[in-house]
């Protein structure tokens, strides 16, 4: 594309001579050129955001199936959860306990290593690179795939335990260790995480750190003391990340389990029992309800982290 | 963190080369699993369980051969051809929909910017699952089961707001000197956009592609609901049906085409890794 001899081309662009426009104010045309850029992301907005919000919360009322139209039935769905489903109860906690650890630990561990990493290490694109990649396939069938014959019974893990007197189990296959292969598989992806934190240390002005090692700082003093504080915005930010992302795995639960959730509904993640309740059973008017109930936990989730921010995250002083 | 406290006590010297070991033993266990994968695809017949980093009985190629005959008939180059047509469809909506939206909330003054704007940043943290359903429902009523279309359209919508984010922010960056000169040769919106915008936003564009890319090719949830016959499969729910066809005695062309799948993938981020890693800077995607 030529560029400059178009650009030299006088009022010939693509809607440029549109006959009635010129008539229009100034303000005016803003708005009809605002609004038709924003065309395409309007008619999407509509269509595939708002309106789907609003059916999912109508439908969360309702027994909908797909196959026959929807019924009202009251609160009848959330009681149901609550006191007749078991299994909704079992994903519940399952997706706590995979939240509730995956997320911390994720943040400490890449916190750990950007801190590792950011000591002027020679090679650290390369090292970047490599704890980044996993992070980029983590959420791949590929992997889920790998990951379950690497912690079958005769997967690597076992094979690296052997020379050791050790035969352990099929961990994915029982129901006490499944849970934590997701959870390790979410570790193994820490790298996006890893990459914020080492853009966060850049930010931190070394001179603050000349300062504190004259006065007499050694190393723990300076992290608890200056990194940690102003690397709170970062964490923050990680934290959110983490959540709104643990809530929604589905892909390796899904393919570990072969789409059961199993075994003994250790690996049913929230996800993965709203699809099968929606997908499988095609009790649609459910699967909304529950995910309504999702998007409230995890509005309070961030809505709390957002509240408790202002105690413990650091904006600078001018704020 | 407990090498850096092993570490205090030490030289600089003696901190650093435990700091080197460290992290490159840790590289080095994270890179096993992938490449315990690629030398279990290397390895002939079911052999997969002894494998080691190097294969036992030297390198065959006979697991690709098979894995390529695909699954339901369907051999793994047409699932491969269409993930590459849902995922280049896929870049090609994000990078025009949304660079149209992102001139528009950085660039052109019309009224209630400020509100649809927060609208679209608003969108971002929405989980995909309230939905989903909804979504499934209109898309089934459009006769789009079994169609690319659900997985393609919403690209063309503009619905990952995250992109109209990140370049609203980098065409905030973009002198508006360049806008007013070009409005002075006589340029309309459409042409600052053509012109000036998009030839300057390229970073930013090229960041989006990379991701949706990665993201589309990954995705596994939408070809699941959407596409049940084989012929439409895209690489990771063949791969998924490819499980229930494999005996445990020959994950060999399992293993062959889960890594073929992660190479477009490592292309891309070995093509725009410093994009990328910026990328996750501005955004937080992964």
């Amino acid at each position: 594309m030529n560029v400059g001899a178009r650009a030299a081309e006088p009022r010939r662009s693509v809607l440029g001579g549109l006959a009635g426009l010129s008539r229009l104010s100034a303000s005016q045309q803003e708005n009809v050129y605002g609004y038709l850029f924003l065309l395409p992301w309007f008619v999407g907005m509509i269509a595939i955001t708002i309106g789907p919000i609003v059916a999912s919360l109508v439908l969360a009322f309702t027994d909908y199936s797909i196959l026959s139209p929807p019924h009202w039935v009251g609160v009848a769905n959330f009681v149901t959860m609550l006191t007749a489903d078991p299994r909704y109860l079992d994903s519940v906690h399952t997706t706590l306990t995979y939240v509730g650890i995956s997320v911390p630990l994720v943040l400490v561990w890449g916190l750990a290593l950007a801190l590792v990493l950011n000591q002027g290490l020679k090679f650290l694109p390369v090292f970047r690179a490599v704890f980044y990649v996993p992070s980029l396939l983590g959420s791949s069938v590929a992997v889920a795939i790998l990951w379950f014959y690497m912690f079958g019974k005769d997967g690597l893990i076992n094979l690296a335990l052997r020379p050791l007197g050790i035969q352990g189990p099929s961990y994915i296959g029982n129901p006490s260790f499944a849970l934590y292969t997701l959870i390790v598989l979410n570790l193994w992806a820490f790298g996006s995480g890893m990459i914020i934190f080492l853009a966060g240390l850049r930010q931190i002005p070394p001179e603050l750190y000349e300062a504190a090692q004259l006065d007499g700082a050694g190393r723990w003093a300076r992290f608890w003391t200056i990194t940690l504080p102003l690397l709170t915005p970062v964490l923050f930010f990680n934290a959110v990340l983490g959540l709104v992302g643990g809530f929604q795995a589905f892909t390796s639960a899904y393919v570990v389990s072969n789409g059961t959730g199993g075994p003994a509904d250790a690996t049913l993640l929230y996800q993965v029992y709203l699809y099968q309740r929606g997908f499988v059973n095609l009790n649609m008017g459910y699967a909304c309800a529950m995910a309504w109930v999702l998007l409230t936990v995890m509005a309070v989730c961030t809505g709390v982290l957002f509240w408790s921010s202002r105690y413990w995250v650091f904006y600078g002083e001018d704020r | 963190m407990s090498v850096a406290m092993a570490a205090q006590t030490y030289s600089p010297s003696a901190r650093r080369f435990l700091s080197y070991l460290a992290v490159i033993g840790l590289a080095f266990v994270m890179l096993y699993p992938l490449l315990w994968m690629f030398s279990a695809s290397l390895t002939p017949g079911g052999q997969i369980g002894s494998a080691g980093l190097i294969p036992p009985r030297g390198v065959t190629l006979e697991n690709y051969q098979q894995g390529w005959n695909g699954v339901g008939g369907v051999g793994f180059g047409r699932f491969f051809l269409n993930s590459l047509l849902v995922s280049g469809a896929a870049v090609l909506g994000n990078i025009l929909s949304c660079s149209l939206a992102a001139y528009a909330f950085a660039r052109i003054d019309f009224t209630w910017r400020r509100v649809w704007f927060a609208l679209a940043v608003g969108s971002i943290l929405l989980p995909a699952q309230v939905l989903i359903i909804p979504q499934y429902i209109l898309f089934r009523s459009f006769g789009w089961v079994n169609t690319y279309y659900p997985l393609i359209v919403p690209k063309f919508l503009a619905h990952d707001a995250f992109f109209v984010f990140l370049m609203v922010q980098f065409i905030r960056g973009i002198p508006r000197e360049l806008d007013h000169a070009a409005r002075i040769d006589g340029c309309g919106h459409f042409g600052i956009y053509w012109r000036i915008i998009l030839p300057l936003l390229m970073p930013a564009l090229a960041t989006t592609a990379a991701f949706t890319f990665i993201n589309t090719w990954n995705d596994f949830f939408g070809p699941l609901i959407y596409l049940t016959r084989p012929q439409l499969f895209t690489v990771p729910i063949a791969l998924r049906a490819f499980i229930d066809a494999t005996s445990a005695s020959s994950l060999g062309p399992l293993f062959a085409m889960s890594v073929l799948s992660l190479l477009p993938v490592l292309g891309f981020f070995l093509a725009f890794q410093r994009l990328l890693t910026e990328g996750i800077v501005t955004t937080g995607l992964k």
